[in-house]
């Protein structure tokens, strides 16, 4: 069980031969009111469900690395890229924890919000259907399963976000938030009287600390978390959240949350608590973090935890009607 | 590597210590949130017979439904225990159940409740969906799935070779204690 599994995983041309895009499909953004979203959100879902981010496999491979071979960090996170390999074989869910459907869609003036919202709905419904996404939809208080991922009251779930900008493409971004992970998120005021956390760097690193401690192995460590200083409560989680779409391994750029992010890494990566809370060197893989303005009496801190599964991806939907993935 | 086979006796389940590598075979019954506060508010009695001497899986799986009717598990990894927590000592006291399955670990009641009854908990590596659907080799039967929904739902499967690391036993051992104690310490170190 212990010999390196080296994540192979299917080549580019094999994942365009399965996509639900009809061959030589093109977007026509010319006519933005005519534009159909359903099918490249689709095909975003087949591959952010079945297939992690090269970024999110390399980092689990360099954990996997540094720790002793043999040990039980080595040989589960051996067994996480075993998982990667099949999901992205078998164009099966990574996880049975499909998450929590958030969508984000940026685009040039003229596109229909409305109309955008009807057809991702439509795709995430579909994507339910063909098990690809598991029925994560039910009524907060009986727990009802609307078995299609839509909510049964308003139209919440899927979330979806818009964002109108300067570009002349559409790009959606899509990330499965799963329910373990999420649920040792946390959001501090400070100062925090029983951390000792006051209103500077030194009290967020304590957050962060503590956050991760009390989440243990229970949000499928080694996790990915995003970190957001300031802002309100809403605002605050929103951008945490969000973080969790850049890529591991890439620069923040602000160099004063570059150097924080490293050293805060590092640390965490010294609390032993490992793959899934086995113990081990690999804790979490990365740390996002972004300083964003406050009201003068309230500080907080809010952390969004990504499981080891970090689904997420984006598609782009160019002038030249040409598709690409991220 | 220790190869179990459902279902299991005291005899076995007492033999296990934290640490320990194990295969499971045999027939599993899956349930979660909904499940556990049903078992142990309403204790129902045609439960019994499924579960005396058998494993339950913490997993709301995705499930495929073939066009002939039958049921195939896509992916059905571990879904987080602890919610469990104020249901589990319950239910394996009730129902006689040896093990569950699950991810994140329990806490002081549960591992109160494995002591008493003779119980392990499993733990199964979390995101691993796929990996572990392939050990999930047949649905047998599905109970309350009307009432529950699909993630929900008492799944009675049959696994092979379904690879557990035995990380509470019942001897009042826990790898989650442990490695929860002596993260604190570190955290202790790092903050002061």
């Amino acid at each position: 069980m212990s010999e390196c599994v080296i994540p192979t995983l299917t080549s580019n041309e094999v994942v365009a031969s399965k996509s639900v895009l009809p061959a030589g499909w093109k977007a026509d953004l010319k006519d933005l009111k005519a534009l159909d979203l359903t099918l490249p959100t689709l095909e975003l879902l087949r591959r952010s469900t079945s297939r992690l981010p090269q970024d999110v496999i390399d980092a689990l491979v360099k954990g996997r690395d540094a720790e002793e071979e043999g040990s039980r960090a080595f040989n589960t996170l051996n067994d996480m890229v075993r998982n990667i390999i099949l999901a992205d074989g078998h164009v099966t869910p990574l996880c049975q924890d499909t998450g929590t459907i958030i969508v984000w869609v940026r685009h040039p003036y003229g596109l229909s919000q409305r109309a955008a919202k009807q057809q991702i709905r439509a795709a995430v419904a579909e994507a339910t259907k063909r098990s690809w996404l598991r029925p994560n939809c039910v009524e907060a208080l009986s727990g009802k399963n609307t078995g299609t991922n839509m909510d049964p009251f308003h139209e919440g779930h899927p979330a979806v976000h818009f964002e109108e900008w300067d570009k002349p493409e559409v790009e959606i971004a899509v990330m499965q938030k799963g329910g373990g992970c999420e649920n040792v998120g946390a959001q501090y005021r400070l100062p925090d009287a029983a951390l000792g956390a006051g209103r500077d760097i030194k009290g967020v690193r304590k957050c962060i600390i503590d956050a991760v401690v009390k989440a243990q192995g229970q949000g499928c460590s080694p996790g990915i978390l995003g970190v957001a200083i300031g802002g309100d409560r809403v605002s605050s989680y929103e951008k945490s959240k969000e973080l969790i779409l850049r890529k591991l391994g890439t620069q923040n750029p602000d160099p004063k949350m570059d150097a924080f992010e490293k050293e805060i890494t590092n640390d965490l990566n010294t609390l032993g608590i490992g793959p899934m809370g086995y113990g081990g060197n690999t804790t979490v893989l990365g740390v996002m973090a972004e300083e964003m303005y406050r009201h003068p009496a309230s500080f907080y801190v809010s952390i969004s935890y990504m499981c080891w599964s970090s689904r997420r991806g984006s598609i782009t939907l160019k002038t030249n009607g040409e598709v690409s993935f991220d | 590597m220790i190869r179990l086979t459902t279902p299991i006796t005291e005899d076995q389940i007492r033999q296990l210590k934290v640490g320990d590598e194990v295969l499971l075979n045999g027939r599993v019954v899956l349930s979660r949130d909904m499940g556990h506060k049903y078992m142990k508010e309403q204790k129902p009695e045609w439960l019994k017979p499924i579960l005396e001497n058998m494993v339950i899986y913490h997993c709301g799986p995705v499930v495929k439904k073939h066009e002939d009717g039958h049921y195939s598990f896509v992916a059905a990894g571990p879904t987080t225990s602890i919610r469990e927590e104020p249901y589990q000592a319950d239910v394996i006291e009730t129902y006689k159940v040896r093990g569950v399955i699950g991810k994140g670990g329990m806490g002081k009641k549960t591992s109160e409740g494995l002591q008493k009854t003779g119980a392990v908990y499993l733990h199964a590596t979390g995101g691993a969906g796929s990996l572990l659907a392939e050990r999930c080799k047949r649905v047998v039967d599905v109970k309350m799935l009307e009432e529950f929904g699909s993630p929900e739902a008492f799944w009675i499967i049959e696994v092979e070779d379904f690879p557990l690391v035995v990380t509470m036993d019942s001897h009042g051992g826990s790898l989650h204690e442990i490695v929860a104690q002596q993260s604190q310490e570190r955290a202790k170190a790092l903050m002061a």
